[in-house]
């Protein structure tokens, strides 16, 4: 079978990008989709060594975690629907208001 | 030979999934005649009756016109999602027939055993459900892409009727989960295998053999409306009626990848009628008692009646044609029937295949029926139906049927 | 090089191709298509590790759910391409370097961690939904109410988000 090291770098490598992709993007629904992938990075951790140790906690996790991403994406999307109406863009750097 | 039993486990499949896409493919081209003809009966007039004996050979006709007609690439499109749009709603269609059982056999080929139908998987009503899930995709980038304002409203508003009312499928479906206790289609089927009343331990009626059933007629009628929405049908069709925002969201499509939404709409059409019969009534279980073994030849007494009636309307026949290839046909049907009273062995084969087939052939009709006979909802009333009624009274129904069975238990 | 191996590379290869496409598209609407791809790949991961009811949640809730709620913005704000702002050559020179330079100290430290944690591999056997109910509804059920409680709110803070100012 697969060994476990190989989920976990995998798991490692897509949150890396998450990271990258969540500081570099300007547009605010591509950093949102950034965190979502970390998330799901995290979730593969999860699921890695809940099969690897034989026990089925880490996969009760990982539905807690799918489930607290749709409610966080809910309330931040409605929340971006708003800021780029009021802003009339989709450019983090536009949100610049409160700048000296 | 060795290199063949070796590679069995990929072989079977495959020469499996060829014949099942060939079967699928024709009768969605059927369909669309049964379809045409029946909602013509119903507005007293004929339908297609030149192409072809009663225009038989009318999905061919139009077959050869999709290939033949121009397949324009309207300008500014997004190219991505313009091409993946109708591949996608084409893909994830076909993909979820893979988990159906068709028959209860379970036969060995090339020394790998397996059974009527693709892939026996435990969850398989949760891989259904999750094709189900993805299929708004092929809708919401169809609008996209088309760089088109209709095509975009039509795009919108067909997604969200779509996700709104997989709600209430999903959920419609939990009763069934709870009293069968299993996400295994083939399960299911054998849990409402109740040998002497037959036709009563269905869940639809709930008389099941081990006690703890209770009869699903909300979860069917929820899960039946819920599916016409997700298959975007009349009376649900708004997003996608000739008369609205023109086309719909597939306005900008024409020939092939017109044809490739066409068949993922009449496929899926066909997977929500087999779930219904297999979540609902019984599968491939004949409605008799087991009892009953004389009613192992109603094939044969639906076969032969009905080949020597297509042989006596092919000889009085309009055309040539007609009259040489009707009666073929007929006489066809009569030998298959004849033939199943002579091979019981053949005749026990089939019995679980040709139930299967007869309850899916009543939901398309039924389908078809409601195209002819109903107008469409408006679509502020089309939501506020899906989550003002439908939704709750599926959650009713969960928790009605879970109490039943909590109670039976003991 | 088992059948296990090569499905596994060939749904993580998937799966990074995917995010390395989130990152350099900038449309929007392909940044969310390589998402949904991604979240495919790595359901079929869980289906390899043997955690199927996980998958089947993984694609039913992330990629039908909130993936589309992602695509219904991007469809309704009618997001573009990305401007050209000015962006510090410092960042792009010297940030992804580090962020690689990061990820791979990480990877490498998990890599060579398997002498001191002998972890057993994931055993490929089948974890039925029976198994994982019977712990949400034992051990975690605070949790799982508490999750219940939080999608009320969510929705409730949505409603009011979408309300017009009257």
């Amino acid at each position: 079978m697969v060994p476990t090291n190989y989920y976990l770098i995998l798991s490692a490598i897509l949150f890396g990008l998450g990271i990258v992709g969540f500081v570099f993007k300007r547009n605010i629904i591509a950093i949102f989709m950034a965190i979502e992938l970390m998330l799901n990075a995290v979730n593969l951790a999860f699921v890695a060594f809940s099969q690897s140790f034989g026990k089925v906690d880490g996969e009760v996790f990982v539905l807690f975690v799918i489930v607290v991403a749709a409610a966080e994406a809910t309330v931040g999307l409605g929340i971006i629907i708003l800021t780029a109406r009021n802003r009339r863009s989709l450019n983090v750097e536009r949100v610049d208001l409160l700048k000296l | 030979m060795s290199l063949l039993t070796q590679y069995a486990f990929l072989i079977v499949p495959i020469v499996k999934i060829a014949i099942l896409v060939f079967i699928v493919l024709t009768v969605d081209a059927y369909l669309t005649w049964i379809e045409r003809k029946v909602v013509a009966h119903i507005q007293s007039r004929w339908g297609p009756h030149r192409v072809g004996p009663h225009g038989l050979l009318q999905p061919l006709a139009d077959g050869v016109k999709f290939i033949f007609k121009e397949d324009p690439l309207p300008a500014n499109v997004d190219k991505v999602a313009y091409f993946l749009a109708p591949f996608l709603a084409l893909m994830l269609a076909l993909t979820s027939l893979a988990v159906i059982p068709f028959g209860p056999q379970r036969f060995t080929v090339l020394g790998y055993q397996t059974g009527i139908g693709i892939a026996d998987v435990d969850i398989s009503l949760l891989v259904l459900f999750s094709i189900t899930a993805l299929a708004v995709y092929g809708v919401a980038l169809a609008g996209w892409a088309s760089n088109n304002k209709y095509s975009l409203l039509g795009g919108l508003r067909s997604s969200a009727q779509m996700i709104s009312y997989e709600l209430a499928l999903t959920l419609s479906v939990v009763g069934v989960l709870l009293v069968a206790g299993s996400f295994s289609l083939r399960e299911i089927i054998e849990h409402q295998a109740n040998g002497h009343l037959g036709l009563l331990g269905w869940n639809i009626f709930g008389f099941t053999k081990d006690g703890v059933g209770f009869t699903q007629i909300i979860g069917f009628f929820c899960f039946y409306i819920a599916a016409i929405a997700e298959t975007n049908r009349v009376p649900f069709d708004l997003p996608e009626a000739e008369s609205e925002l023109v086309a719909g969201f597939h306005t900008e499509y024409a020939s092939m990848k017109f044809a490739m939404f066409f068949i993922a709409e009449y496929t899926s059409m066909i997977t929500i009628s087999c779930l219904a019969t297999i979540l609902f009534f019984g599968g491939w279980l004949s409605p008799f008692p087991a009892s009953w073994t004389f009613t192992h030849y109603v094939p044969s007494l639906l076969l032969i009646p009905l080949g020597l009636w297509v042989i006596f309307d092919g000889m009085r026949y309009e055309t040539i044609f007609g009259r040489i290839v009707l009666p073929g046909v007929g006489t066809v049907l009569v030998a298959i029937g004849a033939g199943l009273i002579v091979f019981p062995v053949v005749n026990e084969a089939i019995q679980g295949v040709f139930w299967f087939l007869a309850k899916v052939f009543t939901f398309l009709f039924i389908y078809v029926w409601m195209r002819g006979t109903l107008p469409r909802f408006r679509y502020d009333q089309l939501m506020s139906f899906g989550w003002k009624f439908l939704l709750p009274v599926s959650i009713a129904n969960v928790v009605l049927t879970s109490a039943v069975v909590l109670w039976r238990m003991h | 090089m088992t059948g296990a191996l090569v499905i596994f590379f060939v749904l993580a290869a998937l799966a990074v191709v995917g995010s390395i496409s989130l990152i350099v598209q900038r449309e929007p609407i392909h940044s969310a298509l390589s998402l949904i791809v991604v979240m495919v790949a790595l359901a079929g991961l869980y289906l390899l590790m043997g955690a199927e009811f996980v998958a089947a949640v993984q694609i039913i809730v992330y990629g039908g759910a909130i993936m589309v709620l992602f695509v219904f913005v991007i469809m309704l704000l009618n997001a573009g391409e990305e401007e050209r702002t000015n962006f510090s050559k410092l960042a792009t020179f010297a940030g992804i370097p580090l962020a690689l330079a990061v990820t791979g100290f990480i990877a490498a430290a998990i890599a060579h961690s398997s002498a001191s944690l002998p972890a057993p591999e994931p055993s490929g056997a089948l974890t039925s939904t029976k198994t994982l109910s019977m712990l949400l509804f034992s051990d975690f059920v605070y949790p799982f109410e508490l999750t219940s409680f939080l999608i009320l709110v969510a929705i409730l803070g949505a409603i009011v988000l979408a309300q017009r100012e009257n």
